[in-house]
């Protein structure tokens, strides 16, 4: 709070001393009356960290992402290493038994006990004695990279497509707007299918398959957006001062494009993951010993009347990180594009 | 003088934002007589179009409040009353033409089921008759072939026809007071003429009082008896339009004289701005909120908000230099004013 | 606005010929043969198979007389079940599918749009936050989870419907609820957007203005308004149900055409895969035009749009 600066101190009551003329210096004014103006990505990001989900959902993110990578190496074991006498321990660590983590089974049992077992396994063992925590996370590496690859090839895709048919236009966007609007009209799962049956199962395959209609959208996006920026004025400006065409695409019109690219990127991202997992689970996604979230919550679906945390810990996992990018997306468009909130 | 039909005595509205409390009207006064034309004049951020909206009740319950001040309407408090006898007041009463007649007509229903909505909600009229009131009010404000346009749709029509459809819509139950917020600040310059000069003469018509809220100093001269200019929330000078016009006392009233283009000056005055932009309304204020852009501020207006000072009969201004001991220092220095 | 529609029609018609045309060649790709067990074939029978079912023409033949077939209704028979029509298994596997996922729509639009109502109505309020939290679980947890998650706690452990098979109608109460949280999440979210934008609206303030009553000023303008554009989400929301439909089928053991679909795939079933994308393909395509009808009849702005674009 400022008020406004007096010379000397503040007087108490009317004087006949104060009536004189008295300018306010011309810097001051200023001061006053202007409101304070911040950068436009500056005042993004305030609105960024003004929403209630976005920084909680950032370090989940984070911390998932860092555990995704450091969480196998935590243990002892290896994501494919079987051990036939751990088989089918309940998760297990110490001090967490409160949360379920007590090594019992489904009866109540501490197999821990019963099998002589003196390691723990965090997040229990699959029916091959594989340790649980190491899989999980090492599915959760595997399906983040996915996902990541698939919405970066979609970025790339779709920016060079829409780009170039917004900006050369006339014929050309002609034909391959036509093109997309056949493209939006198949739809994408069953394509995705097919492709993944011809393809040799894998990461991949997955990856690829996802790219083959994953696209379509980011070059709408990109498309709309340069259209709607082409016609304006500062581009004209660069257009008449004989700026090459590359130039005003990579320095004037994809930069001011950027707010809706990104959070198309963000929803991507779910998006991918949740594929991964459906493709897995309906059995065309990797395949054993390699893990990814969508192969565990099958694995764990398939042993859930008996082995419940099988399904659960892969399946709150694929939850948390859905969550967490979905909400990450949505603080994003609010603060970077608050027109695109559909 | 008769009674006057509407009364705004010292109203506070104040806004809940992120950023604090926002205090966008302090304490505005000002009445309306019957026929009469009242404009309020200041500029965007001076707290015209949410004076006007505090009349109607139509500000959002969750982020305004009104912490003093009261609104008589014919003898009732508009801002003690109960929802339905609100709405029998919105309306019927008191209507409103808004700022931007793109967005003040639902895009999804036509001109027909708009008007008819209003009228059968006030008056005792069955379908066909509210209908055939609805096609006679577009006459009225000169819609050609009314019969076929009432089933049309807003985006049919043109921004000045749009407008009025809306004043069609404001008038069609005959209300004794007129808000027009800005009714023409979105049309262009000629349909601007029309619309003005077709308010004028239903006006003449039926008797109703009309507020008209701009910041164009023209349509006043052309249009109102009355004019309150306000500044950051308050209303700095009251007065019949001659006084306002010939005789102004307040700084900002002489900046907003000065700044507008006359005719009968032949372009031999330059315009001048006033310099620098309205106060943040989310501050604290000390002193008079017209100071630090004020070419005759005095030591005393940082410090004091000025008095409300009667110049003439109906003719009020909240200014230090009208203060008896300005004048002498003024006269003093020999310091010309205006 | 004729010509429109002929535009769209051919728009659509391309988009199915390409569909057809990528699937053919796609499954020629495919590796694996359609034959249960071809190593105990001799090479005699495998020739006698291959000529019954036209296999042995060169490509470009095989592929006129798909296309040939194709429109004239005839999709083929199934190599898994031998000699029944395609067109007979998608007919009589699609009842499931289509109960479940149109209960799953009708109880995803109801609770969605309730929520999302209310939840306008309320913005900020504790309601309010319940209901974008439910939204954004909803969203982000995959249907099969829900699925799952169901079925073991009510199906097997609380016991309160049937956890799988389909008999009678309470075998369908469960995958229609699993099926509809997305469709739930969805709707009340994008209500809820629509009704905020809508209510900020100067025409929202000129109907208060006119005296109407705040229930109708809620109904016939917030509402009604807000309602239109989620008729455009009638098109996403039956891709997410058939894409539902395929888990959520495998996962109760309904008799229905996704779980048809994985059972082909697994099997390299090629007729029945070409089949089924077939009709998923013109269902969606149907679906999305019908949107666009809807649309249009509900907000005049659109339709006269047709009129212009031609």
């Amino acid at each position: 709070m400022r008020t406004l600066p007096a010379t000397g101190t503040s007087p108490h009551e009317i004087t006949d001393d104060l009536f004189v003329h008295e300018p306010v210096a011309a810097e001051v004014a200023m001061e006053v009356a202007a409101s304070a103006a911040d950068a436009p990505w500056k005042a993004a990001l305030k609105r960024l960290g003004k929403n209630r989900g976005v920084v909680p959902a950032f370090v989940l993110i984070m911390v998932i992402t860092v555990l995704a990578f450091v969480g196998p190496l935590l243990t002892p074991y290896t994501y494919d290493g079987q051990n036939v006498a751990h088989s089918n321990l309940p998760p297990k660590i110490s001090g967490l038994g409160w949360l379920g983590f007590d090594g019992l089974d489904s009866n109540g049992v501490d197999l821990y006990a019963k099998r002589n077992i003196t390691e723990a396994h965090w997040f229990g063992t699959d029916e091959f004695g594989r340790d649980m925590w190491t899989r999980v996370w090492k599915g959760t590496q595997i399906s983040l990279l996915i996902a990541l690859v698939a919405a970066l090839l979609d970025l790339f895709i779709g920016v060079l497509y829409g780009g170039i048919s917004a900006y050369y236009g006339g014929k050309i966007d002609n034909v391959m707007q036509r093109i997309i609007e056949v493209l939006v009209g198949i739809p994408n799962l069953i394509v995705i299918i097919l492709f993944i049956l011809i393809l040799e199962p894998g990461i991949t395959s997955i990856i690829l398959a996802m790219t083959i209609t994953g696209w379509v959208g980011m070059a709408r996006i990109v498309r709309g957006q340069i259209l709607q920026l082409k016609g304006q004025e500062f581009v004209l400006a660069a257009r008449s001062l004989g700026v090459s065409n590359s130039r005003i695409m990579f320095k004037h019109l994809i930069p001011n494009a950027m707010g809706p690219i990104i959070v198309t990127l963000m929803f991507t991202l779910p998006t991918a993951i949740f594929f991964e997992a459906f493709l897995s689970f309906i059995g065309l996604g990797l395949q054993a010993p390699l893990a990814s979230l969508g192969v565990l919550i099958n694995d764990g679906y398939k042993g859930m009347r008996l082995f419940p945390y099988k399904l659960v810990i892969p399946a709150v996992m694929i939850s948390l990180i859905m969550i967490s990018f979905n909400l990450l997306a949505d603080g994003l468009r609010d603060a970077l594009d608050p027109k695109m909130t559909k | 003088m008769n009674q006057p039909i509407l009364t705004v005595d010292g109203l506070h509205v104040a806004f809940h934002s992120q950023r604090g409390e926002v205090h966008a009207v302090r304490g505005v006064s000002f009445c309306l007589q019957k026929q009469e034309t009242l404009a309020i004049v200041g500029e965007s951020g001076s707290g015209k179009s949410v004076t006007a909206k505090a009349i109607m009740r139509l500000l959002p319950k969750q982020s305004t409040s009104i912490p003093a001040g009261q609104i008589t309407y014919a003898g009732q408090n508009v801002l003690a009353l109960p929802p339905r006898e609100l709405q029998s007041l919105r309306g019927a009463e008191i209507s409103m033409v808004f700022q931007d007649p793109m967005t003040s007509l639902n895009p999804t229903m036509t001109i027909g089921q708009q008007l008819v909505e209003g009228i059968s909600k006030h008056q005792r009229l069955d379908k066909a008759a509210a209908y055939e009131k609805a096609v006679n009010m577009l006459q009225l404000v000169g819609i050609p072939n009314a019969q076929e346009r009432i089933r049309a749709y807003p985006h049919h029509f043109s921004g000045g026809m749009r407008q009025r459809v809306g004043i069609a819509m404001a008038l069609a139950c005959d209300p004794k007071v007129l808000i027009a917020d800005e009714p023409t600040t979105a049309l262009d310059v000629t349909v601007q003429a029309q619309i003005l000069e077709l308010m004028k003469s239903l006006q003449q018509r039926t008797g109703t009082g009309i507020i008209l809220i701009t910041h164009d100093l023209g349509v006043v001269a052309n249009m109102a008896q009355k004019v309150a200019v306000m500044y950051a929330g308050e209303v700095v000078e009251t007065g019949p339009i001659a006084e306002i016009f010939y005789r102004p006392k307040h700084p900002y009233t002489w900046g907003l004289l000065r700044s507008m283009p006359r005719l009968d000056a032949a372009g031999t005055e330059p315009l001048i701005p006033i310099p620098g932009t309205p106060p943040d309304l989310a501050r604290q204020q000390q002193g008079c909120p017209f100071a630090p852009r004020c070419a005759h501020v005095m030591k005393v207006c940082k410090h004091f908000s000025p008095p409300l000072t009667e110049v003439s009969s109906g003719h009020t201004a909240k200014c230090w230099l009208l203060d008896q001991r300005a004048q002498q220092q003024e006269r003093l220095a020999g310091v010309a004013g205006g | 606005m004729r010509l429109y529609f002929l535009k769209r029609l051919g728009v659509m018609l391309t988009t199915l010929f390409i569909i057809a045309t990528v699937t053919f060649f796609l499954m020629k790709l495919l590796p694996g043969t359609p034959y249960s067990n071809p190593d105990k074939l001799s090479e005699q029978q495998l020739a006698s198979l291959n000529q019954k079912y036209g296999l042995d023409q060169p490509l470009p033949v095989q592929y006129a007389r798909y296309l040939g077939n194709l429109v004239q209704g005839d999709w083929g028979v199934s190599f898994q079940f031998k000699g029944r029509l395609v067109t007979d298994i998608i007919f009589e596997r699609i009842g499931p599918s289509v109960l479940i996922g149109f209960q799953a729509m009708v109880i995803g639009s109801i609770i969605g749009l309730g929520l999302g109502i209310l939840s306008a109505l309320r913005q900020n309020s504790l309601f309010d936050l319940g209901a974008v939290t439910m939204a954004v679980l909803g969203m982000s947890i995959p249907s099969f989870v829900f699925a799952a998650l169901l079925q073991y706690y009510v199906g097997v452990k609380l016991g309160w419907l049937p956890p799988g098979l389909w008999e009678d109608y309470s075998y369908s109460i469960l995958p229609s609820l699993a099926l509809s949280v997305t469709v739930i999440a969805a709707v009340a979210r994008f209500i809820r957007t629509e009704m905020l934008e809508v209510l900020t609206q100067d025409y929202i303030l000129s109907a208060r203005a006119k005296g109407i009553s705040e229930f109708g000023v809620v109904w016939k303008h917030v509402v009604r308004n807000s309602l239109i554009p989620v008729v455009t989400m009638l098109g996403p929301m039956a891709v997410s149900i058939m894409t539902g439909t395929l888990v959520i089928e495998k996962i109760f053991s309904v008799p229905g055409l996704g779980e048809q679909f994985i059972l082909s795939i697994m099997v390299n079933d090629y007729s029945v895969i070409m089949g089924i994308t077939l009709f998923y393909s013109t269902l969606f395509i149907l679906v999305v035009l019908l949107v666009d009808m809807i649309y249009g009849i509900l907000d005049p702005r659109i339709r006269e749009k047709w009129g212009e674009s031609t």
